[in-house]
């Protein structure tokens, strides 16, 4: 899983800003810079709190939301940003909302709301078959059965499957599926997760599900991206990441998940912080516990995390943070920030 | 498993919890007693059960998890224990809060408990606060209504320091729910609902839209009032994960019923029902090869509550149901001195 040679969809130094009038840096930078990519037959997870961006950038790989820098290429060719180059992109990329109950239209048979796609792309073939192809697709079988049902005649994880056979019928390449299992039950969750990896095993679709849930990478991610403030502070395998984090943030999101039991969780205050005042140096240092804690001090950076602003991380290549600790002493950033990282296997 | 040679126990044992570990609280007054609770809903002059039989205890200082998914009746239990259904509930049993009957309350009674000793922090807290009033003016609200003598300068400075206990700064009363964040918002909840000192919060879903790292202070916040103030803490949630981590004891909830309980980090790991089995492998433990690219959910959906019968309830969705399953209605038995199971495989000869 090294560098491939088929993106599907990439960002490159990627901003995305809301708020401001004319030209210029606006004032709030939901996304400031991010380079990543979906390859071909890959899940991607991109983690983070509420208000790192990691939506806002979803919404502009869909071509929903403009960069003020920076682009993002669909097969190495930029966004056509015309309404019918938008068109042909919602064909290739869809996208999977984590309320599937607000996503259906309740007047709406599952077989209205997965036929609209063939009908507002003209999809030629015989409708019926189209339907029925993609509802046992995402596992709703006999598919003919669910035909004639409405929205308040399913459960939720039916609901989410009839959302997701509305995305597969027009055979995209990509779904960027945003928290599609938040708003599921515990047991719908691991099934509508095991569809996803399913799709990708015998349709070849690449995945890039947005999300604030580490298990959920754990479960079927292949490459995990975690986002702070605008950008993406580490990237690698997800075993990589889950397993030995480089980045304090990482670490600290891993320490308070429940099932972390034998690691002192680090709970950091506050919430995510303000897009509309990013603080200067690293963008994390205001809540940094390795900076807090003086390990940062030790290894001679106090300074430079508080002054020095921290370069994009690259769009290929190895696991790796925006940490300027994480060059110091490498791996020991878990051990010195989210307590001893037991249970925990290194890859 | 070895099903058929326990076939014989599975009748006599059915309809009686005489050898269940009731209560680890021995010695400790209990703060709550739920005997026997029973809730259906008339729709339509047909009963629909969603609580079928449910018997809890909790002490003072404790903290109690109640899992299942959507339709479990765990929201249906909580709002029994302070007679909050709609019309159409019927409820029968007994809800015992510091010995008296709920059910059996005069509406003053109840206005009495409600809040002074009892509260409930709702699913969904952001939108259950009021949108045009400050968040200073709903806390004050709450201990107007039960303390009528207090001004509203002692109320004021209530509503200040029960902000700073759950980590909002003071000055933030003035603020209206649309100026605070979703954890912010929380918290002013779990201030509204200590605002009387009640002896039992219940906390249905309180973190379950948030962020892990707010529903990790949210917690923190929760577990640190039951150590300070003593109060018993009902913590009700879908994920089993945040139940196992918080509370001394967990109970799992199939189709209005207590299908496991016992102590939360137990029940985790070692589930002996195979719902709560299947409960506790949907949240992976990172790390745990066996659950890389392995996502585990439960096939099926849950009963319909006009269509349960005799036998177990979950015997449809079962991996390892046996004939008797289907039969007998199989009650909480001993697995071992701290734990009971609702499951024909829990062990007999423990």
């Amino acid at each position: 899983m090294s560098v491939s040679l088929h993106p599907v969809l990439e960002a490159r130094n990627l901003h995305v800003g809301f708020g401001g009038r004319g030209k210029g840096v606006p004032p709030v930078r939901a996304v400031d810079g991010v380079e990543l990519s979906v390859d071909k037959g890959q899940i991607v997870a991109l983690a983070g709190e509420s208000g790192s961006g990691k939506t806002t950038l979803a919404r502009t790989l869909l071509g929903l939301q403009r960069p003020y820098e920076g682009q993002v290429l669909h097969h190495g060719r930029p966004l056509d940003y015309s309404s019918r180059g938008l068109k042909a992109l919602r064909r290739k990329v869809q996208l999977v909302l984590q309320d599937p109950t607000g996503a259906l239209n309740p007047r709406r048979t599952v077989y209205e709301a997965v036929a609209e796609g063939l009908r507002i792309h003209k999809v030629p073939g015989n409708e019926r078959e189209l339907v029925a192809k993609a509802l046992s697709q995402a596992g709703l079988r006999p598919a003919e059965r669910f035909f004639q049902r409405y929205p308040h005649e399913l459960s939720g994880g039916q609901r989410q499957r009839v959302v997701i056979a509305g995305a597969l019928v027009l055979e995209p390449e990509l779904i960027i599926a945003d928290e599609p299992v938040a708003s599921l039950d515990a047991s719908v969750r691991g099934e509508i997760l095991a569809l996803l990896l399913s799709l990708r095993d015998e349709l070849g679709l690449s995945v890039l599900v947005v999300t604030h849930d580490l298990g959920l990478a754990w479960n079927i991610a292949d490459r995990l991206a975690v986002m702070y403030l605008g950008r993406i502070v580490e990237v690698g395998r997800t075993e990589q990441v889950l397993a030995a984090p480089k980045h304090p943030y990482t670490a600290a999101l891993l320490s308070v998940l429940p099932e972390a039991t034998g690691r002192t969780p680090v709970i950091l205050s506050g919430e995510s912080p303000d897009p509309s005042r990013i603080p200067p140096g690293c963008r994390f240092h205001p809540r940094c516990p390795a900076l807090a804690s003086g390990l940062a001090q030790r290894a001679g950076i106090a300074e430079r995390c508080v002054g020095e602003t921290l370069p994009v991380l690259p769009l290929h290549g190895p696991h790796a943070a925006a940490c300027l600790l994480s060059g110091h002493i490498g791996d020991g950033i878990a051990g010195a920030a989210g307590g001893s990282p037991t249970g925990l296997m290194s890859v | 498993m070895n099903g058929e040679q326990r076939a014989p126990q599975a009748q006599p044992d059915s309809g009686t919890q005489a050898r269940v570990p009731h209560a680890r609280t021995a010695g400790a007054p209990g703060l709550l007693e739920i005997r026997d609770l029973r809730v259906s809903y008339r729709d339509r002059g047909v009963p629909l059960p969603a609580v079928r039989g449910v018997d809890l205890t909790l002490a003072a200082g404790e903290t109690l998890g109640l899992a299942g998914e959507s339709g479990c009746g765990k929201s249906t239990l909580a709002g029994a224990m302070l007679r909050l259904l709609p019309g159409n509930a019927e409820v029968s049993g007994e809800i015992l809060l510091n010995g008296s009957d709920v059910l059996k309350m005069s509406w003053g009674q109840l206005r009495a408990v409600r809040w002074n000793e009892a509260s409930i922090v709702f699913q969904g807290a952001m939108h259950a606060l009021n949108p045009v009033r400050s968040v200073g003016r709903q806390i004050a609200e709450a201990i107007l209504l039960h303390a009528p003598k207090a001004s509203a300068a002692t109320a004021r400075k209530q509503v200040g320091e029960l902000l700073e206990q759950v980590g909002v700064p003071a000055w933030r009363a003035e603020s209206y729910p649309h100026e605070l964040s979703g954890g912010q918002k929380q918290r002013v909840m779990i201030a509204m609902a200590l605002a009387c000192s009640p002896q039992l919060i219940i906390a249905d879903e309180p973190t379950t839209a948030l962020d892990v790292m707010v529903q990790a202070q949210v917690l923190t916040l929760l577990k640190q009032l039951v150590q300070e103030r003593g109060v018993g803490l009902i913590l009700i949630s879908h994920d089993l994960s945040v139940l196992a981590s918080t509370c001394d004891r967990v109970a799992v909830m199939y189709a209005g019923r207590i299908v496991e309980q016992g102590p939360g980090h137990r029940l985790f790991a070692d589930a002996a029902h195979p719902y709560a089995q299947a409960l506790a492998a949907a949240f992976p433990v990172i790390g745990d090869m066996a659950s890389r690219r392995a996502p585990r959910g439960l096939p099926g959906d849950p009963p319909d509550p006009r269509e349960l019968g005799g036998g177990c309830a979950f015997a449809p969705r079962c991996p390892v149901a046996v004939a008797e399953c289907v039969e007998y209605d199989i009650r909480l038995r001993t697995v071992d001195t701290e734990r009971s199971a609702a499951c024909v495989h829990v062990g007999v000869s423990a």
